[in-house]
């Protein structure tokens, strides 16, 4: 079990703080909220500095440390704090941190002693911006040592987050320098930490309001070699914090019934396919793996003889370069190697390694089996980390790869394969390339916005504010998502109106259109397959109805004017019905009339041959000799009326005649008339 | 949903989200059609292999292979393997040079059975006998075999609606002109009548894939005959990359990979800058296989078990339907929640992808990680110029190094993702790694720990490690390096047993297969002399010279551990309470349970059982042990 964990919020509420308040007093309660439900034995208090009245045993005691509040005094969470925290005053004087962390000091003191092992914290939120008082002797420095010693005497805890929205005119940066350093002094001699947030947003991750106490994974060897090893601790360095899973609830028990536990129980039943009305008792039931349409019974014991059983341990199959494992390999949440603490040797082999393999852009590959008796192995990679800060020793991140089974190798075309209509050209290029440089999130010198390490879940932000909504008035609705954590969900609109010119020029050079062949009315099947419309299982209607217009679009049914010979040729080819046949060459015949009759000095004769040439190869095919003779005659004949002798030359220049006996049984043409049958026109019109 | 707590491999952080167990796909129906004409059995001759193995052999294997991964991951798609150019024939139409091998108890286009895949294995060594290879398509007679075997494919893939299935054809061959010996008007005829055959069946829904295999000298050439039967355009047919074959193990992943029908899991609309929105398909690429689904079955009978699940109220012991409310205990009291309100309360964004802006790679920090990643692909189906700006983008983000930050709005996991373009990667064996975009799913501060302070020894400059020790392990790095390891070079062991004691009960085979590790160190390479020195050096430089004396003196000094005593201790009073008491009598009396759990343990510590479980458990477990 987890030890309790009292943990003193020291906040200024100075004038430069009232801009964050409203993220400070919600961090703060969903930091109590999550206590009352996890760990409801661990005890908070809160101070306030930087307010216009002072009350704190020091000053009664010693004097000194104004504007120091006692807001509550160090215990069990409950309710109250929430209320409290969700209210907090606004302060009229700069707050003095340093007061507040001795003040913070003494109140832990006095409440534990010496004795207490539980942990104890204290987090400082204030701006540092404000100069603070000269101790009553000795520097500053000196002063932050002995609180400091006191402080490691006592096994507590600072965790310093220094909030500085867009800094004003009036503040001095001297000032702030020195409370940074001095901050930081305490990070040095102290078990400390010290963040340094810009925006709202930031400030809501910057405080980790969920204490899990970590456990290892693994402890023992990290195996190089049977004769080299170096003794590890590993953790989980990420895992996701789950919505809260919650309990049914069952309203049967009469509101009278103050005892109702108003709980639901789940009964599993197991029922053979062919009884319905047998119950086979849990303990007959026996495993079943799908193998094809065959399902193999394997007992647990079975199982357990014939499993696959590796041996625990931690070994190195050796060392790669970093581009040898692209980052979308990762596989799972993430986990961290530390060398064993204390360990001193242990510590100096990993840091070697960690530096090593940093220094040659190397990462190591492993075969994980963290428990004796765990039935599979875990291949991944080992990536360096760096330590930067003094006191922490260098580790390893560690991510599982996937094995052969796990990666589906699909083929996509190359972009370079692409239509030109699909690449983009310089100036388009141009355009993104601007957008992707000015729509940074990690300006130099800036804060590095929606950092993971200090962006909350803004799902989880949500469900707590309404509990504590909901635990008051029972029927408050969702509140909307407030502008804090819009930051993390919608692009910053202040971003996007500082490079509005490089915006609105990349919307220029790019055209977007909807497909045309798509009609509106396909959409929604086009967008979910079957397959795939988990989602939406109530449009199961308009999808049937749309996939059977969807077929009668994708088939050709009539020919256009646009391209007459494919449509032509997908017609005949059509084998759901023999008409598309007879509809075909009846549209093709009609078309090439048209053709002829509405054209002007022959701009429409090539295309005419090009029909004809397909309606003959068309009618050859289906042996339909009768209905392309008569449909040539007709035209020459037409042709022949109008004096229109250039099209017939056309024609027996380019082999259109009709189809002889010898091309199809059921012509009646010989192959005479056929071959005679242009040229005769001629002395025919005279 | 599971109902399966014990599931073995089962890690208990499992998603449960379909999306990342691969269930998310219609029904396929594929044949395999095999040349099987002399001139696939002729041994290739390449330089760098001398087994001689013919077409036959690689497509065969090819096949295989591919039954053998069907079975585990995607076992209710149903296959036909059918063979063409054969001397006998079998088939339902009774037609020509066409064999449509299968085994017993199954029908010819059926989901795949162990015995189908033992069987097929041995296929080659049968195959002269019971099937024989012979030309189908000969000058003077007007047989088709390819014709036929189309026909074949077609009416087996009759079955299932062209809605809900995905049906095609893999055709394996190494004659790129298969009506090449025919001469005139036969020919054009045979050509026609071939082709018409495959618009029918393509008209019906059934894609047609090509999959050629050809010998290093002389290139497959499509445009012969098969760009027509496959109907490739012009642009397609450049695209179209006949196998290098400059290695027949590259020619062989080539295939395999050729056989995969690409899956898209979704199709989501990108919003990047003032509603300039495109189209971009989600595939998973990367997920991991687990050993199928359990089925519950009755021992008795073998027969499987439904689950019936019901929801009973405490209270008042009604029946209720699935009850609509939900309650979180909070400050001693219930809140209550409707789901409406909890779904509500996920839903924080509109369930696109949105781009919020980019940063620098160097920002995508090692442990950012929860999940496998999702590869985005862009489409110009719905939406003309999504893959214009795509393009454009991937090619600025890959030039400048930066990847760009998004929230993926998803109604389950509503999170910040990170898109990393992914440059195009081919080698001899065809596309390693394909163009496009790598979605990362991001933790949120919630969810990473502080593990590297936990143990931070305050006060104390914690040691570092020198120059010459960082140099000595950079040696060793130098001399342990895998050149060409490529992630998934493994199989997983766990799996690949599973399987095979699976195959193998189904089969009613009493041996059990052994599976080799393919993940354990190479000890060989280890034990090289090079390597061996390497190490030493690193020990000594970080570990000093004495240290395995040390280690040795450290342990015999404190011979074991605190903890181990303690253990020891408690065993040892164990087994001297554990002989107050007569278990067999007590037992027998069924008086076991009126014991203390505390009593009940001496006998489990003294026998070395496991202590976990109620007091019922801890008893039968007694009872098992005393042979009751």
């Amino acid at each position: 079990m987890a030890r309790k964990e009292a943990l003193l919020l020291l906040l200024d509420v100075g004038p430069p703080m009232h801009s964050f308040l409203p993220e400070i007093e919600k961090v703060c309660s969903m930091l109590v909220q999550k206590k009352m439900i996890f760990n409801k034995a661990d005890e908070v208090g809160v101070v306030l500095f930087g307010t216009e009245d002072t009350n704190n045993e020091l000053t009664n005691e010693v004097g000194g440390y104004e504007h120091v509040m006692v807001l509550r005094n160090i215990k069990v969470v409950d309710g109250d704090v929430v209320e409290a925290l969700q209210k907090l005053p606004r302060g009229t004087v700069p707050g003095d941190f340093l007061d507040a962390i001795v003040v913070g000091v003494d109140i832990i003191i006095k409440k534990f002693g010496p004795t207490n092992k539980g942990k104890k914290r204290l987090c400082l939120i204030t701006s540092a911006q404000n100069p603070i008082n000269l101790p009553f002797e000795g520097s500053k420095e000196e002063q932050v040592d002995a609180i400091a010693k006191q402080m490691n005497v006592q096994g507590i805890k600072l965790e310093s987050i220094i909030v500085r929205g867009k800094l004003t005119e009036k503040a001095d940066t001297r000032v702030m320098g020195e409370n940074d350093s001095l901050l930081n002094q305490f990070s040095k001699t102290t078990c400390a930490k010290t963040v340094h947030v810009e925006s709202p947003t930031t400030l809501l991750g910057a405080l980790q309001t969920r204490n899990i106490s970590p456990v290892t994974v693994f402890r023992g060897d990290l195996e190089l070699a049977p004769k080299m090893k170096i003794k590890v601790w590993v953790y989980k360095k990420t895992a996701e914090e789950k919505f809260p899973t919650l309990k049914k609830y069952s309203d049967k028990a009469p509101p009278t019934d103050r005892f109702a536990t108003h709980e639901v129980k789940v009964d599993y039943e197991y029922k053979g396919a062919e009884d319905p009305n047998k119950v086979v008792p849990p303990e007959q039931r026996i495993k079943g793996y799908r193998y094809g349409p065959q399902v193999v019974p394997i007992s647990s014991a079975e199982l357990e003889a014939i499993k696959f059983k590796p041996e625990k341990g931690v070994k190195l199959l050796g060392f790669t370069n970093t581009s040898n494992i692209m980052r979308h390999y990762y596989m799972k949440d993430v986990y961290i190697f530390i060398a064993e603490p204390g360990n001193t040797k242990a510590i100096l082999a990993v840091s070697a390694l960690v530096r090593a393999m940093k220094e040659m852009n190397k990462v190591a590959i492993l075969r994980c089996v963290w428990r004796q008796g765990q039935g599979s192995v875990v291949v991944g990679v080992l990536t360096p980390n760096v330590s930067d800060r003094e006191y922490v020793p260098d580790s390893f991140f560690f991510n599982v790869l996937p094995f052969a089974e796990d990666v589906r190798e699909f083929q996509f075309p190359s972009f370079n394969n692409f239509p030109p209509s699909w690449q983009p050209n310089e100036r388009q290029q141009d355009a993104a390339d601007k957008l992707v440089t000015m729509l940074d999130l990690a300006p130099p010198g800036k804060e590095e916005a929606l950092q993971a390490d200090f962006t909350p879940n803004p799902v989880l932000e949500r469900f707590y504010r309404l509990l504590e909504l909901k635990s008051k008035k029972p029927d408050a609705d969702v509140p909307p998502l407030d502008n804090t954590l819009k930051r993390i969900t919608e692009p910053d609109p202040e971003l996007l109106l500082q490079n509005k010119s490089v915006i609105d020029d990349f919307c220029k050079q790019f055209e977007l259109k909807e497909n045309p062949k798509i009609k509106k009315s396909l959409r929604r099947l086009w967008r979910d397959k079957p397959a795939i419309s988990g989602e939406d299982a109530g449009d199961v209607d308009t999808n049937t109805v749309d996939a059977l217009k969807k077929e009668s679009v994708a088939k050709v049914d009539s020919i256009g004017n646009v391209t007459p010979i494919q449509d032509f040729e997908a017609m005949m080819a059509r084998r759901d019905s023999k008409i598309w046949v007879d509809i075909a060459i009846k549209d093709m015949n009609n078309l090439v009339l048209d053709l002829v009759e509405n054209s002007q000095n022959g701009n429409t004769y090539d295309k005419v041959v090009d029909c004809l040439v397909a309606l003959r190869k068309g009618c050859l095919l289906e042996q339909e000799p009768k209905q392309f003779n008569d449909s040539l005659r007709h035209i020459v004949k037409f042709c022949q009326e109008k004096s229109l002798t250039s099209f017939c030359e056309l024609l027996a220049s380019k082999h259109v005649t009709l189809i002889t006996k010898a091309e199809a049984v059921d012509s009646n043409v010989g192959d005479d008339e056929a071959w005679s049958f242009l040229v005769k026109t001629e002395p025919a019109l005279e | 949903m599971d109902l399966d707590p014990e599931d073995l491999f089962r890690d208990d952080e499992d998603d449960p989200d379909n999306e990342f167990q691969g269930k998310d796909y219609a029904k396929e129906l594929v044949v395999y059609l095999v040349d099987a004409s002399p001139k696939m059995f002729s041994p290739i001759s390449t330089l760098d292999d001398e087994k001689g193995e013919s077409h036959f052999h690689i497509a065969v294997n090819c096949i295989s292979q591919s039954l053998k991964s069907q079975i585990i991951s995607r076992s209710y798609d149903e296959v036909a393997i059918c063979f063409f150019n054969t001397s006998k024939k079998k088939n339902l139409q009774d037609l020509n040079g066409v064999f449509v091998f299968n085994v017993a108890e199954r029908e010819d286009l059926d989901r795949p059975t162990a015995r189908l895949i033992k069987e097929f294995d041995s296929i080659e060594e049968t195959f002269a006998k019971a099937i024989g290879s012979q030309y189908g398509i000969i000058s003077g007679s007007r047989e088709n075999s390819l014709y036929n075997a189309i026909w074949v494919a077609q009416a087996l893939l009759r079955k299932g609606s062209a809605k809900t299935t995905d049906k095609r054809m893999l055709l394996f061959t190494n004659n790129d002109d298969p009506f090449g010996d025919i001469r005139g008007a036969t020919k054009a005829d045979m050509i026609r009548t071939t082709l018409q055959r495959a618009k029918d069946a393509q008209d019906l829904g059934i894609s047609i894939e090509l999959l050629p295999l050809c010998q290093p000298e002389e290139e497959f050439s499509v445009s012969h005959f098969y760009a027509d039967l496959i109907g490739l355009e012009d642009e397609e047919l450049d695209q179209f990359i006949t196998s290098a074959g400059e290695k027949l193990e590259d020619m062989k992943d080539d295939l395999r990979k050729r056989m995969f029908k690409k899956r898209k899991v979704r199709r989501i609309t990108f919003l990047i800058v003032n509603g300039i929105s495109i189209e971009l398909n989600t595939y998973a690429l990367v997920r991991p296989t687990l050993p199928g689904q359990i089925t519950w079955l009755d021992s008795v009978t073998n027969v499987p078990l439904k689950t019936e699940r019901s929801f009973i109220c405490a209270d008042t012991g009604a029946l209720l339907e699935e009850p609509s409310k939900r309650v979180q205990l909070y400050k001693g009291e219930n809140v209550k929640f409707s789901i409406e309100e909890l779904t509500e309360i996920k839903r924080v964004s509109t369930g696109h992808l949105r781009l919020l802006g980019f940063k620098p790679l160097s920002c995508l920090k090692d442990y950012y990680n929860l999940r496998p990643s999702t590869f985005v692909f862009p489409s110009d189906d719905e939406i003309l110029g999504s893959t214009c700006i795509f393009i454009a983008l991937y090619r600025s983000m890959l030039r400048l190094r930066r990847f760009a930050v998004a929230f993926y709005g998803s109604s389950s996991h509503p999170q910040l993702v990170a898109l990393v373009a992914q440059d195009e990667i081919t080698s001899s064996c065809g596309q390693v790694e394909p163009p496009g975009m790598h979605m990362i799913y991001l933790p949120y501060s919630d969810d990473i720990r502080h593990v590297e302070e936990l143990h931070a020894d305050v006060g104390s400059v914690t040691p570092r490690a020198t120059d010459d020790q960082v140099k000595k392990a950079i040696a060793l790095m130098k001399r342990v390096d895998l050149k060409d390891f490529s992630v998934c070079q493994f199989a997983n062991p766990a799996l690949q047993r599973h399987y095979a004691v699976l195959q193998a009960l189904a089969l009613d085979e009493d041996e059990m297969p052994e599976v080799k590790d393919e993940t354990l160190p190479d000890e060989q390479g280890m034990s090289r002399q090079g390597v061996v020195n390497a190490l030493e050096e690193f020990k000594v430089s970080v570990y000093g010279e004495n240290y395995d004396q040390e280690e040795m003196d450290a342990l015999s000094s404190k011979t074991s551990s605190e903890a181990a005593n303690k253990r020891k201790a408690i065993a040892e009073s164990a087994v001297k309470e554990c002989a107050n008491y007569d278990w067999a009598e007590l037992a027998d009396s069924g008086k076991l349970k009126d014991l203390t759990v505390v009593e009940l343990k001496y006998y489990l510590t003294a026998h070395n059982l496991p202590l976990t479980g109620k007091k019922d458990v801890l008893i039968s477990r007694i009872l098992t042990h005393l042979g009751k």
